[in-house]
């Protein structure tokens, strides 16, 4: 015992020495590209931050269902539900505050029907994913119109003082409102999973439910909070999408990345840094994919032949990175035990 | 902790019905200050609903709890831990994946501000295993813990709690004899604090070494009560079982012949591709029972499901009669003459939702006379049916009934029924008798002993020592993955056994 137990310690003694040797090869990596091409590497970056929100947002969505126990593969549906109903929201009060609290309710709401098909209802948790991305993309192309117009949407604020230091003030401290607070969001869900009471008792109950509930926590009670908290944050990868990142509505506008931040959180091994980082991957590629297609015409002789490629391909770069990664990542990352099991005490 | 010490718990005519079963008919009984309390019954006897109920995970039809003399209404468990009631149930009911200390505050966490406070977990815990003399590092994984561990962390849970009520649930079956002495020290020294214990078991040694009082339950009935001085192992058995009973199995002295099955220099992995059997030589001959001694998880789930066909060999042969099956198919396997009687017979044994007759010829549907070509005979299945309900004393209402519907006794009768009614060269029996009842233990006993005298190799493997020593002719003790000695059955002590199945060198006893 005391040997396994060293040998576990000696183990993440290496991952951390692993993580920090990466984090700062990344970090001499960016200041080099930085001293060479500043604008770019500052755009490159800031877009990236940007690509990455609605990701790192499902993602924890995911992370606080599926720690309870829970599969939620709705995140898609979730996500562009709240995206569609925050829209109106904008279009029918133009208040962007309400807009938002459109979309968390809109989130929560299909949370909370999520949470009765999975955990009262006992329908199998993929089937009732299904279910809510199905219905999703048939409710928001039913009622949706063309031709609605909002007065504005969600704009960056500079924060004095830090937004003026080089490189960093544009990337994290210029940003608009919902950016901001999903990167407050990866602290807080970290130390709500790890360092209080109630994560405790989330992982506990995602991974023995019985032991929880022989020691008086209600199962169930805890994962239905835990699944339409869930939903409230898919809800606001939603609204970023129509309130912050486009100012408006299209058919299908989540595009996939619900699913994305189902495979980063796999990737993140269900913690929320690790899919901050599988976020920020999958964001930097999808970056650089419309930066080739943008520089088309001006790329350097040697990814000349990057230019000759059909669009669509470069397009497929960030998808085919996801699976890549999972299937790199999949089989070593260990889901909560009690994953997509519904518990009966008898 | 004699008649006059005040009771802390008493149950009052508690009634439970589950869908077709009356789990408890007006049980009652009561807890004194301080004393154990041993709860006797076979599987089935509702032990463990009784204890269910008093600690809130079921609520009764009828009847009621009283704590100190109050009634109180169980709705949970957290109503049950309020006073002070604590259980250990079979299962441990313990995260793998978390430390010792975040299972134990699990539920009943201090913080502070929003954060937990893990240094006064961590102190209160070393405060605790200090006073009970239960030695428990909080930071490690309770995954890496050995099962003995394990309980000790689930006892410091309850006591955490602060409780005075302990309930014990068949808290030896998973341990060594000297872990189950270093419980029983334990336990007196809790009983000694104030501490009343309820302890549930089946086997009657430990019953008479540590209870102050004993309960026997039978198909949900209180049967009678007595105290150690007063019983024996006899008369114990007689009340848990409402007859007489063969403690010991007859049988004459082996005469093995030539080696059945050999395994040479075997290597195995388990599911998450750790090795859990390590170059393991063993040889069953023609005519004997080989024990297998060993505390569970040691590689012989694995090593059987290697030698039936059922899991990958790594490194190494298996050896029957001499010809080699390493890696054959199981069907091959069993053609061969070797019988397997699954540790799970529910997952591996059975299919359950299939008829009796279908479970009889599940290993030999496919040839004459259950099938010509590609049609079955449903007569002669029907009929090879009957004949071997009746041989095996299968109780069931007829043989097109569902297997699932019978007890766990004739579900495994079933199987061996099936497994033994052809000529069979090898019998690999891994835990024949777990969790049934003690008359089909009996039959089955007979069973595997009736077959050795036909000059079948029986390989037996079990967690019961008691049925390692009754049945085999030698012994061999696995301990992770190898076989550290293997002894003449006649010569072997419990002691002995025991020492070894926790890992001591053979030179060393």
């Amino acid at each position: 015992m005391q040997i396994t137990g060293s040998i576990a310690r000696a183990a993440t003694q290496r991952t951390r020495w692993l993580t920090g040797g990466l984090l700062g090869a990344l970090a001499i990596l960016i200041l080099v590209a930085y001293a060479r091409a500043p604008q770019a590497t500052t755009a490159v970056l800031t877009s990236t931050i940007r690509q990455s929100t609605p990701i790192i947002l499902g993602a924890l969505a995911g992370i606080m269902c599926e720690r309870s126990g829970v599969v939620n593969i709705g995140i898609e549906g979730m996500m562009l539900i709240a995206a569609f109903l925050g829209f109106l929201v904008n279009v029918w009060t133009g208040n962007l505050l309400l807009a938002i609290l459109g979309a968390l309710l809109a989130g929560g709401i299909v949370g909370a029907f999520h949470a009765l098909m999975a955990i009262s209802l006992k329908v199998d948790q993929i089937i009732a994913g299904t279910v809510i991305n199905i219905l999703a993309l048939g409710f928001t192309g039913y009622f949706y119109q063309q031709g609605l117009t909002t007065q504005g949407k969600l704009v960056p604020v500079e924060i004095p003082l830090l937004s003026s230091i080089p490189l960093l003030g544009p990337v994290l401290f210029a940003n608009p409102p919902i950016t901001y607070l999903s990167l407050v969001l990866i602290i807080v869900i970290h130390l709500l999973l790890f360092r209080t009471r109630w994560g405790l008792r989330t992982r506990a109950i995602g991974e023995h439910p019985a032991a929880a509930d022989t020691v008086g926590i209600a199962v169930n009670r805890m994962r239905y909070i835990n699944v339409i908290i869930g939903g409230m944050l898919a809800g606001l990868a939603g609204g970023f999408l129509s309130l912050e990142s486009v100012g408006s509505f299209e058919r299908n506008m989540t595009n996939g990345r619900g699913f994305v931040a189902l495979a980063v959180m796999i990737f993140g091994k269900w913690t929320p840094f690790g899919a901050w980082g599988g976020a920020l991957l999958f964001g930097f590629a999808n970056t650089m994919q419309s930066q080739i297609q943008f520089m088309q015409n001006r790329l350097p002789p040697w990814l000349a032949w990057v230019g000759q490629l059909p669009p669509q391909f470069i397009g497929m770069l960030p998808y085919l990175l996801t699976i890549a990664v999972l299937a790199g990542f999949v089989g070593r990352a260990r889901p909560p035990a009690a994953l997509g099991k519904v518990y009966e005490k008898e | 902790m004699r008649g006059d010490a005040p009771v802390v718990l008493e149950a009052r005519g508690i009634t439970k019905r589950f869908p077709g079963v009356l789990a408890n008919e007006q049980v009652s009984l009561t807890l004194q200050h301080g004393e154990v309390l041993a709860l006797l019954g076979e599987n089935g006897a509702g032990k463990t609903t009784l204890m269910n109920i008093l600690y809130g995970l079921y609520q009764q039809d009828a009847g009621e709890v009283l704590v100190r003399g109050k009634p109180v209404r169980m709705r949970g468990p957290s109503a049950a831990i309020r006073h002070g009631i604590g259980m250990v149930h079979q299962h441990f009911m313990l995260v793998p994946v978390f430390t010792v200390a975040e299972n134990i505050i699990l539920g009943a966490e201090t913080s502070r501000g929003p954060l937990l406070d893990m240094a006064a977990a961590r102190r209160h815990i070393h405060e605790l295993s200090q006073r009970h003399n239960l030695a428990v590092d909080p930071d490690a994984l309770v995954k890496d813990l050995s099962v003995g561990q394990q309980q000790r962390v689930e006892i410091i849970k309850a006591l955490y709690r602060n409780a005075t009520i302990l309930i014990l649930d068949e808290p030896t079956a998973v341990l060594t004899p000297q872990e189950t002495d270093e419980l029983f020290v334990i336990i007196r020294s809790l009983t000694a604090q104030g501490v009343s214990v309820i302890f549930i078991t089946h086997k009657l040694r430990e019953v008479l070494a540590l209870a102050d009082r004993i309960v026997v339950l039978r198909r949900g009935r209180v049967v009678g009560e007595t105290r150690p001085r007063e019983a024996s192992e006899r008369s114990l058995a007689e009340m848990m079982v409402g007859r007489s009973v063969i403690l010991q199995v007859e049988k004459q002295t082996a005469h093995p012949g030539a080696t059945v099955l050999a395994l040479e220099q075997l290597s195995l992995n388990d599911d998450r591709g750790q090795q859990v059997v390590n170059a393991l030589t063993l040889d069953v001959r023609a005519g004997e029972v080989l024990g297998l001694a060993g505390v569970q998880g040691n590689g012989q789930t694995e090593l059987v499901e290697a030698i039936t066909g059922l899991r990958p060999v790594r490194a190494g042969r298996v050896l029957i009669d001499g010809q080699d099956y390493t890696g054959a198919a199981p069907r091959r396997i069993s053609e061969s003459g070797c019988a397997h009687v699954p540790e799970d017979r529910q997952e591996d044994g059975l299919v359950l939702g299939y008829s009796v007759a279908d479970n009889l010829v599940l290993n030999t549907y496919y040839v004459a006379p259950f099938a010509h070509g590609i049609v079955r005979d449903g007569q002669a299945v029907l009929h090879h049916a009957e004949q071997l309900v009746a041989q095996y004393d299968v109780r069931t209402p007829n043989v097109t009934t569902s297997v699932a519907a019978l007890s766990g006794g004739n579900q495994q009768k079933v199987i061996i029924a099936r497994e033994l009614s052809r000529e069979v060269r090898l019998l690999i029996a891994a835990q024949p008798t777990r969790g049934i009842d003690v008359g089909s233990i009996e039959f089955i006993h007979q069973q595997i002993i009736a077959a050795r005298d036909r000059g079948t190799a029986v390989l037996l493997v079990s967690a019961e020592l008691d049925e390692i020593m009754a049945l085999a002719d030698r012994i061999a003790v696995i301990y992770h993955g190898r076989i550290v000695a293997t002894l003449p059955a006649t010569s072997a002590s419990r002691e002995q056994l025991g020492l070894l199945m926790a890992g001591a060198q053979p030179e060393h006893l």
